[in-house]
């Protein structure tokens, strides 16, 4: 999951209006969250939070009919990228025969087909509700409620919607997989720890682009 | 499910040996007809599609059994539905609609519809449009149902629809963002009542929803921008071309009479049926008066939610973005004024501040702030349920605005009206103010003596002379209550003439009139005026500060009128003893002459052109005098 998730420095350059030329920082946040929960490929991922400031008090004046303000800005982004083979953990939020259904983050959604459901689950209707149970180990359940590690097989970047897998044996309920280690889950382990690493505050990923959003350019 | 099968051989073959087919041999049998397609067999699929899922007859209990295995079992099948091999499948699956299913088919098909709409990305914006599309029904299945009929299906699909956003939404939190977008671009725009007031219902109910607190601001924003399209398209001349004598929106529905204003709807309505283009304006008329009422019931029912002020405060936005800027707006306004109505408090405190606020900026042009004070003088004046200290405050903020002004100003620089247009909407917002509220702000000593510190009278008296350019009507009306109540101490005269509007007052309003702009003038629309009605102040039933008084003003001012000319002297005023607010108020010893009052009282606060000189000019000195602004009417459009 951690994977998924980096934080990234940015150096922009961002476009105001001169209308909003004594309320530059309400401009800059509006600016900046239109660019919130959708794929940016200028950012390559789907941004998530930002928060900024401002290295200089000037402003550039952009010459052109409409004198618009270039306002460099220094913004720290936190952005979400799921790619194939990544490992998520999102809720399960309603499951059937054929799918079970996820919420990763609170936002984005993923599905895992039965074809992507490794055999060792079978469905099964308990007390008028269905689960996935292991035929392997009894007490490992999905269910709704359940948070559920699973592999990245596509990600959609326009819907922001994932296609996930539970073939691998390291996948399944959160819960079960932590109390239970084996070697799959060991190896998991130790590049979960090397995720974590990499978002130690030397090694946070350092973008510099400019601009932030190219359309916001207004003579472009 | 338990459904018998006959139209495929393979199927024959196991309803031989058993017959019925479980649920997961169905699932199996279309996943396996879905397979084959890829693999260059079409002969399964293409039998659902056209026998199944697309009947060329209309059908039979039995191929609707059909039907509904198929979707139940098309939503176990929805992982091997593929966007490439399968688009003719799914684009009948879109097109179907959920008002012409029996009840079991359209809960089986809101399953399949939510199943694609989360299994892959592909899918969820058929889905969503799919779902928005059926918010109406089909035209000809509209005609063909019953009242009743139409009540229950409406509800059961309307709810089935809402649950199905829900599920989506639970499943792809993010598909409102991609759902709101849809509504507001397949909003009805053609003028049928029904399909258009259905449609806002739905997004009311969205709204109102979970899936409201993300998109709900932006769908009420949709909507008031779609109430001020129906609203700026029906403009007073086309409506006043009817009668130019009269006026369809002659502001005469302050009579006594509480259904003036249904007389004055109904007028409307059968002027306009004479002909196609009043048919049109009518039929307009009608929807807005249907979206209005649903409007003001969904903020009431924001009140027992207690959501009102999250509410207003898009209403608000919208309201400074579009309503504020639109060129006379009519109805959209009492929107928000309802809901200021729905809580004083906050709400009706919260709307005069940013009104005034509007004003004051120095930053903001000077129409969009004309509009402002515009807004903010009718609205203080008209709603009830302002209390006299939030009043106060407001004038004295606009009357020390005026001050400063005259301060700063060099009228020997330029006089012209339309440079100090700003200044004049102020003084004449004040004015109109005051013409509302003198006595009731007088009763209390304190207020009272608060309105006497204001410098409103050396504004007056200013060489800007905002009596002479602001409009006569209300000048009028606003010496006579000032002289009753004492207000200025000099004796100076102001002299002025009896007409509704004068050059200068045209040339500081501009082309857009905003001199003779009241945008919260009566209420003309019946079905809503409900909304509006009990908390609206009525010039009828407005206390005059010179209320009580015996006629000898009136008499003098009738005589003055018949002389196409009014001079108020305030030396005369104090040298008869005026009408003081504290002498006694006798409402019974008005008695008999008290129609006749009344009826004068009226014509002296109706606006409304009796004539064509607003479109053609005003007259200096021809004719009787017009009438004033009693009502006054909500914007009269002069060119």
């Amino acid at each position: 999951m951690a994977e998924a998730l980096r934080v990234s420095d940015a150096d922009l350059l961002v476009y105001v209006h001169p209308s909003n030329a004594n309320r530059i920082q309400k401009a800059l946040c509006r600016q900046l969250s239109v660019a919130l929960f959708a794929f940016n490929e200028t950012f390559d991922g789907v941004l998530l939070a930002y928060s900024f400031g401002l290295p200089s008090k000037t402003a550039r004046i952009l010459p052109g009919l409409i004198p618009y303000l270039c306002v460099n800005v220094k913004a720290k982004l936190l952005l979400f990228s799921p790619r194939q083979d990544m490992l998520l953990e999102g809720k399960v939020v309603k499951l059937n025969k054929e799918t079970i259904y996820v919420v990763v983050l609170g936002f984005c959604a993923a599905a895992i087909t039965s074809e992507n459901i490794r055999e060792e689950f079978r469905y099964k209707i308990k007390g008028g509700h269905g689960m996935f149970s292991s035929t392997a180990h009894k007490r490992h359940v999905i269910k709704p409620g359940t948070i559920l590690r699973f592999l990245v097989k596509s990600f959609d970047e326009e819907i922001l919607h994932i296609s996930g897998s539970l073939i691998p044996a390291h996948t399944g309920c959160l819960r079960w997989l932590s109390k239970h280690g084996t070697a799959e889950d060991s190896e998991f382990d130790g590049k979960k720890k090397s995720h974590n690493s990499s978002l130690a505050p030397h090694n946070v990923m350092h973008e510099h682009l400019k601009p932030l959003l190219p359309s916001q350019d207004p003579y472009r | 499910m338990g459904v018998e099968f006959t139209g495929n051989h393979e199927m024959e073959i196991a309803v031989e040996e058993s017959g019925y087919f479980s649920d997961s041999e169905v699932v199996a049998h279309v996943q396996e007809a879905l397979q084959s397609v890829a693999l260059g067999d079409r002969e399964q699929y293409d039998w659902l599609l056209y026998e199944v899922l697309c009947p060329t007859k209309r059908m039979s209990p039995d191929q609707e059994a059909l039907l509904l295995t198929t979707l139940r079992a098309l939503s176990g099948a929805v992982p091997y539905i593929d966007a490439d091999y399968h688009q003719s499948l799914y684009s009948l699956i879109f097109k179907m609609s959920l008002w012409r299913c029996a009840p079991d088919v359209r809960g089986a098909l809101i399953d399949l519809i939510i199943s694609l709409a989360a299994s892959s990305g592909v899918f969820l914006d058929g889905c969503l449009d799919m779902l928005v599309r059926n918010f109406t029904p089909p035209i000809k299945l509209q005609e063909s149902l019953s009242d009743n009929e139409w009540i229950a299906r409406k509800s059961d699909v309307v709810d089935c629809v809402m649950s199905a956003l829900q599920h989506i939404t639970d499943l792809v939190p993010l598909s409102p963002m991609r759902l709101w977008p849809k509504i507001v671009r397949e909003m009805p725009k053609s003028t049928r009542k029904k399909d258009l007031l259905l449609y806002v219902e739905c997004m009311l109910r969205l709204e109102r929803s979970m899936i409201g607190k993300f998109v709900g601001s932006l769908l009420l924003k949709a909507l008031m921008d779609r109430l001020l399209d129906l609203d700026t398209d029906i403009s007073w001349e086309d409506i006043a071309q009817e009668d130019n004598s009269r006026g369809i929106f002659d502001m005469e529905l302050e009579d006594v009479q509480e259904n003036a204003g249904d007389d004055r709807i109904e007028k409307i309505q059968q002027l306009a049926q004479d002909s196609s283009q009043c048919n049109n304006t009518n039929e307009k008329l009608d929807i807005i008066d249907g979206l209005m009422a649903l409007t003001c019931e969904h903020l009431k029912s924001c009140v027992d939610d207690g959501r009102l002020i999250q509410v207003f405060g898009t209403l608000l936005e919208s309201f400074q973005k579009t309503v504020l800027n639109a060129y006379k707006s009519k109805f959209a306004q009492f929107i928000v004024f309802y809901a200021c109505s729905l809580d004083p408090e906050n709400c009706g405190v919260r709307f005069a501040f940013t009104l005034r606020d509007i004003f004051l900026s120095r930053t903001n042009p000077p129409l969009f702030r004309m509009s402002a004070v515009s807004y903010l003088g009718s609205y203080l004046s008209r709603a009830k349920f302002l209390g006299s200290s939030l009043v106060l405050e407001i004038l004295e903020s606009l009357t020390e605005w005026c001050f400063e002004y005259c301060q700063l100003i060099d009228v020997n620089r330029t006089a012209e009206p339309k440079v100090h247009r700003v200044f004049y909407s102020a003084c004449q917002a004040v004015m109109y103010i005051f013409c509302f509220r003198m006595r009731s702000l007088m009763i209390d000593p304190h207020n009272k003596s608060r309105v006497f510190h204001m410098p409103f009278e050396s504004v007056l008296r200013h060489p800007l002379d905002p009596l002479k350019v602001c409009l006569p009507s209300i000048v009028e009306e606003f010496l006579q209550q000032a002289k009753a109540t004492h207000l200025f101490s000099s004796s100076k005269a102001f002299i002025f003439d009896n007409f509704l509007e004068s050059e200068l007052s045209k040339a500081f309003g501009g082309i857009q009139r905003l001199d003779m702009f009241f945008p919260f003038d009566p209420y003309l629309l019946k079905g809503s005026d409900r909304y509006i009605r009990p908390s609206f102040e009525f010039w009828s039933t407005v206390r005059k500060a010179y209320d009580g008084d015996d006629s000898e003003d009136e008499y003098d001012g009738d005589e003055d009128l018949e002389n196409g000319r009014h001079g108020v002297s305030l030396e005369e005023v104090d040298s008869e003893g005026g009408c003081g607010l504290d002498g006694d108020q006798n409402p019974e010893s008005e008695s008999e002459g008290e129609d006749a009052d009344l009826g004068c009282s009226l014509n002296k606060m109706s606006i409304t052109p009796k004539d064509t000189t607003l479109k053609h000019g005003l007259p200096a000195n021809l004719g009787p005098p017009a009438r004033m602004p009693a009502r006054i009417r909500p914007s009269t459009s002069p060119i």
